[in-house]
């Protein structure tokens, strides 16, 4: 008795298939987009939800050294690496509405609006620091880094952290939302440091 | 699906429908009534079949372009309704304005608490098409249907001593869900100098695209003043209050580096969370620029002068 699949299936079989999965927001949007079924408001559509999946894919991510713990299913990290790029893919998608629909290409406007609202100086802040991580995510880099990888691979804990900042402080008054954000990320950075206290007495 | 045509504001129905015509639709609008209410609310009826059909154009009317019916009606900022913009549309449908009855109090010779019948009656209704600018950063151009609000204060002769006038929301946890949570400090509380209020561009409004305010657009009775930010238009009145000292306003408490009391729209003082520079025009497709926000949403010709040496960027 197995609690992993066998190889071949994760590779052809579930991977195909979270995949597909984790594209039904964007392809959702696009439809949408096409089709002007955004709402009233559609650059605001593009941006919440882009920046919402953004997020969901980082705690995602998180999730999957937890789980796979807890649960014994120690394949599930085969998974991680898919995620935490649909995670970039959404980040992505939500610079670009932002660059394109909301500033139009305005660059110097782009310049002076990155530090000057708070909001917007963390969520530039997550993205830049997605990028390496993104870069550094094949076989290759993560043989080439050996131990390093590791180290530079612990960034996605201060990205997820600036990115619920990013949601708090972007809010007008109603906080609940971003609140449940953050308890969920709490709870996944409380569960390391909880697992690390226990592997050293 | 002929009978959901709006017409274009500014057109009087006589104008575009001669009266047999009129008269055969009304039969044809009977007979369909069972399928028309099921595809078509009250406000999207036609033009003779609305409360107000043809009432004259205010001369500050834009002449920019109307957004939608179901722009209007969809994407509000209505707290009290629920924080989504969808949330007022959905949440707001069961809500009764009625009875309504208005409370004037403070500072002035005629105080009373009037029935919203008996409140509005005095006054000439008229079309206003205002553009209206939120501070998020969008903008809409509203037909509105209301009265001038410097005439409806000057019934109550307000005194000397009367320096600005407050405004008060409806504070009814059960007919506003929204207030369950205290995401604000209920009830909504908005205000004016005296001198704002007083001027010809305020409206109390009554009504949309020639018809009855629809509930998620702060019926029955609400501020409408332009060249300010959305939220100092405070919606669904019950007690108007003129005063000595300045109003302590809703946004303004709740964060005061933020929200001005006097908010006027103001493209060289931004907002900490959004640039002022620009905004998007409901309806405009969402590849196409924004447009330029204007000083004043563009009525300075109106009301600069109450401003004159005044620090715009100190007194936001
Ligand atoms: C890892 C990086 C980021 C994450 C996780 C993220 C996440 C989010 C989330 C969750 C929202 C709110 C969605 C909602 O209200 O439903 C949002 C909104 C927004 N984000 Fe980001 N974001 C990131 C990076 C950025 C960057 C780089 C920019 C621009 C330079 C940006 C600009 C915005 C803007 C303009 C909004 C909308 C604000 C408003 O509605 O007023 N974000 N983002």
């Amino acid at each position: 008795m197995s609690l992993n699949p066998e190889d071949k299936t994760i590779a052809f079989v579930i991977k195909p298939i979270l995949f597909t999965v984790c594209l039904v927001p964007f392809i959702t949007l696009v439809i949408g987009a096409v089709n002007n079924t955004l709402g009233t408001n559609p650059v605001e559509t593009m941006t919440h939800e882009t920046g919402e999946w953004t997020l969901r894919f980082l705690l995602l991510t998180l999730m999957i050294t937890p789980l796979r713990r807890l649960s014994g299913k120690s394949w599930l990290i085969k998974l991680r690496r898919m995620l935490g790029l649909y995670a970039f893919f959404y980040a992505c998608l939500h610079f670009i509405t932002y660059i394109w629909f909301d500033q139009y290409f305005d660059w110097m406007e782009v310049v002076r609006d990155i530090p000057k609202r708070p909001f917007i100086t963390v969520g530039f802040t997550a993205f830049v620091l997605l990028i390496p991580l993104a870069v550094t995510s094949n076989n290759k880099m993560i043989r080439l880094l050996k131990k390093n990888w590791v180290k530079l691979h612990k960034l996605v804990y201060v990205i997820a952290v600036l990115g619920v900042l990013h949601f708090l402080w972007l809010v007008k008054a109603d906080t609940l939302e971003p609140l449940i954000y953050a308890s969920i990320l709490l709870i996944l950075l409380g569960y390391r440091a909880y697992y690390q206290r226990r592997k050293n007495i | 699906m002929a009978i959901l045509i709006r017409k274009k504001p500014g057109i009087k129905s006589s104008e575009i429908t001669p009266k047999s015509v009129y008269l055969d639709r009304r039969k044809f609008m009977k007979h369909s009534l069972a399928t028309s209410v099921l595809l078509a609310t009250d406000a999207m009826l036609p033009a003779w079949a609305k409360k107000w059909p043809d009432l004259a154009d205010s001369k500050y009317s834009t002449k920019d372009t109307p957004s939608t019916f179901e722009e209007i009606t969809t994407y509000n900022n209505f707290y009290e309704f629920g924080t989504g913009k969808e949330d007022p549309a959905k949440n707001a449908v069961n809500f009764d304005a009625k009875p309504w009855s208005i409370t004037v109090e403070g500072e002035c010779s005629k105080p009373g608490t009037f029935d919203l019948e008996d409140f509005i009656q005095p006054y000439a209704l008229q079309d206003y098409i205002y553009r209206l600018r939120c501070v998020e950063g969008w903008s809409m151009v509203i037909p509105w249907v209301g009265f001038s609000l410097a005439d409806m204060l000057k019934t109550f002769e307000p005194n000397s001593k009367a320096k600005y006038v407050e405004f008060t929301t409806l504070y009814d946890k059960s007919r506003m869900p929204g207030q369950k949570r205290r995401v604000l400090n209920w009830p909504y509380v908005e205000g004016l100098r005296i001198d704002e209020a007083m001027n010809e561009l305020p409206i109390m409004a009554v009504g949309l695209y020639g018809d009855m305010l629809p509930n998620q657009n702060g019926a029955p009775i609400r501020l409408v003043v332009p060249w300010k930010y959305g939220f100092k238009s405070i919606k669904s009145i019950v007690k108007i209050r003129f005063t000595e000292t300045q109003p302590k306003t809703t946004w303004n408490e709740a964060a005061p580096k933020e929200y001005g009391f006097y908010s006027n729209v103001n493209p060289d003082v931004d907002h900490p969370r959004w640039s002022q520079k620009k905004e998007r025009r409901i309806g405009e497709p969402f590849w196409k620029p924004k447009i330029d926000t204007v000083l004043f949403n563009g009525y300075g010709d109106q009301v600069a002068h109450l401003y004159q040496g005044m620090d715009l960027v100190k007194n936001f």
